[in-house]
């Protein structure tokens, strides 16, 4: 084991700071690539015209979860020393809700809305406005909902431990889930295509 | 060896370089935008940097936790003795100056990231994206209220698309998978509500 470099001390704060920004221009450059830094192309998602959203989200999570499993089990990577955010069921399912009224309302989501402003869309920018707004306006009430903010505390918990099945089970059944998923997103585009060439004509 | 290729290659006139670069010059005022990448190319490509930040870091990915340790280094400046009572604040203050953290650093980057992918594909230019059927203020003020709900969302959940579903869903985390799920169900819920906004 030598991997995740930053725990096993190969170096110090500071240069995580630098490294932070690295893998930040990675992440945006990305974002822009798939065509994320485009509310219209993003909220297409929900109105089932352009799946790109499900697409490459489900393409990076099998990519990221399958790279992070085959180097744990060639013992490069420790996996348990990758950071899990702990699960606090009922706020993250409310907070899931809220994200994604805000999603749609607003036309990106946070990492995106970055993305959109950087390449110009005063959208985007407005968005951006509007989390920091929203992150004063929850950090001002944080007092009176701290009680459930708390709430349903499960510690971290994964799908293979929920589920009580080996970790690559879970695993495979997320891939096979994401390339049915494909299929049924290229379906869903052309269906959506057929119906507006209808509605045209 | 000399192979078919490389004989086209050298039979090829050489490139007018003055007249190409002038008529390229013109071209980027009014040329299209270039065509978004593969979808599944681009997955891979951001499935290939959470992989990275896993295995450098030993952490995911993440967006809105920039943001509020901007608002918490903020609040703090300007109202210190308001900030030390509330448990938000102290959560990004305890641990020394919050915009030395690193999503900040992150964040920052991903300016950069975008700006260079836009600045490659012609696709940097001041826009507010909106469908016909809706105007300028209305799709703006539409733009900050879905911030306001995001921020809540994401303070709730602890992190966003990024940090919740996409790093939360390769590591194959229970809260992750319900937070990402709910995500899509407000998505779907409210979408034919503000159908106007896009279509």
């Amino acid at each position: 084991m030598s991997a995740p470099l930053f725990k096993f001390g190969l170096f110090g704060d500071e240069v995580s700071l630098l490294v932070a920004f690295a893998i930040g221009i990675g992440f945006g450059f990305a974002l822009e690539r798939a065509g994320f830094g485009s509310a219209k192309k993003l909220t297409g998602q929900f109105y089932l015209t352009d799946m790109t959203v499900f697409k490459v989200m489900f393409t990076a999570i099998v990519t990221a979860g399958l790279g992070a499993f085959y180097l744990g089990w060639l013992g490069v990577l420790d996996l348990s020393l990758v950071y899990m955010t702990p699960t606090y069921l009922a706020p993250q399912i409310v907070g899931g809700l809220l994200l994604g009224i805000g999603f749609v309302v607003g036309g990106y989501c946070p990492g995106t809305s970055v993305v959109a402003m950087a390449t110009g869309r005063i959208d985007g920018l407005v968005v951006v406005l509007g989390l920091f707004a929203g992150m004063f306006v929850f950090g001002e009430i944080f007092p009176a909902i701290e009680g459930f903010y708390h709430s349903t505390a499960f510690g971290a918990q994964s799908l293979p431990g929920v589920l009580h099945l080996p970790y690559g089970v879970v695993l495979f059944a997320v891939v096979l889930m994401a390339i049915g998923g494909f299929a049924g997103a290229e379906w869903v585009e052309r269906w959506s295509a057929r119906r507006t060439a209808e509605e045209a004509s | 060896m000399t192979t078919a290729t490389d004989v086209a290659r050298i039979e090829a006139p050489p490139a007018p370089l003055a007249v190409s670069r002038t008529r390229e010059r013109s071209q980027a005022e009014t040329r299209p935008a270039a065509a978004f990448a593969n979808p599944y190319l681009a997955g891979i490509g951001l499935g290939l940097v959470l992989l990275a930040a896993f295995v450098v870091m030993g952490r995911g990915l993440g967006a809105s936790g920039a943001f509020s340790a901007f608002v918490a280094w903020t609040v703090d400046g300007v109202a210190p003795a308001h900030a030390e009572g509330n448990g938000f604040y102290q959560s990004y203050l305890a641990y020394g100056n919050p915009l030395k953290g690193w999503l900040v650093f992150e964040v920052l980057g991903m300016v950069v990231g975008g700006l260079v992918s836009g600045l490659l594909a012609g696709r940097v230019r001041p826009v507010i994206e909106k469908g016909p059927r809706i105007g300028t203020a209305g799709r703006l003020g539409l733009a900050f209220l879905g911030g306001l709900f995001m921020a809540a969302g994401a303070k709730l959940a602890r992190g966003c698309t990024s940090g919740q579903a996409l790093t939360g869903g390769a590591l194959l985390n229970a809260g992750s998978w319900a937070f990402m799920l709910a995500v899509f169900a407000g998505a779907y819920g409210v979408a034919w509500f503000v159908r106007r906004q896009w279509r």
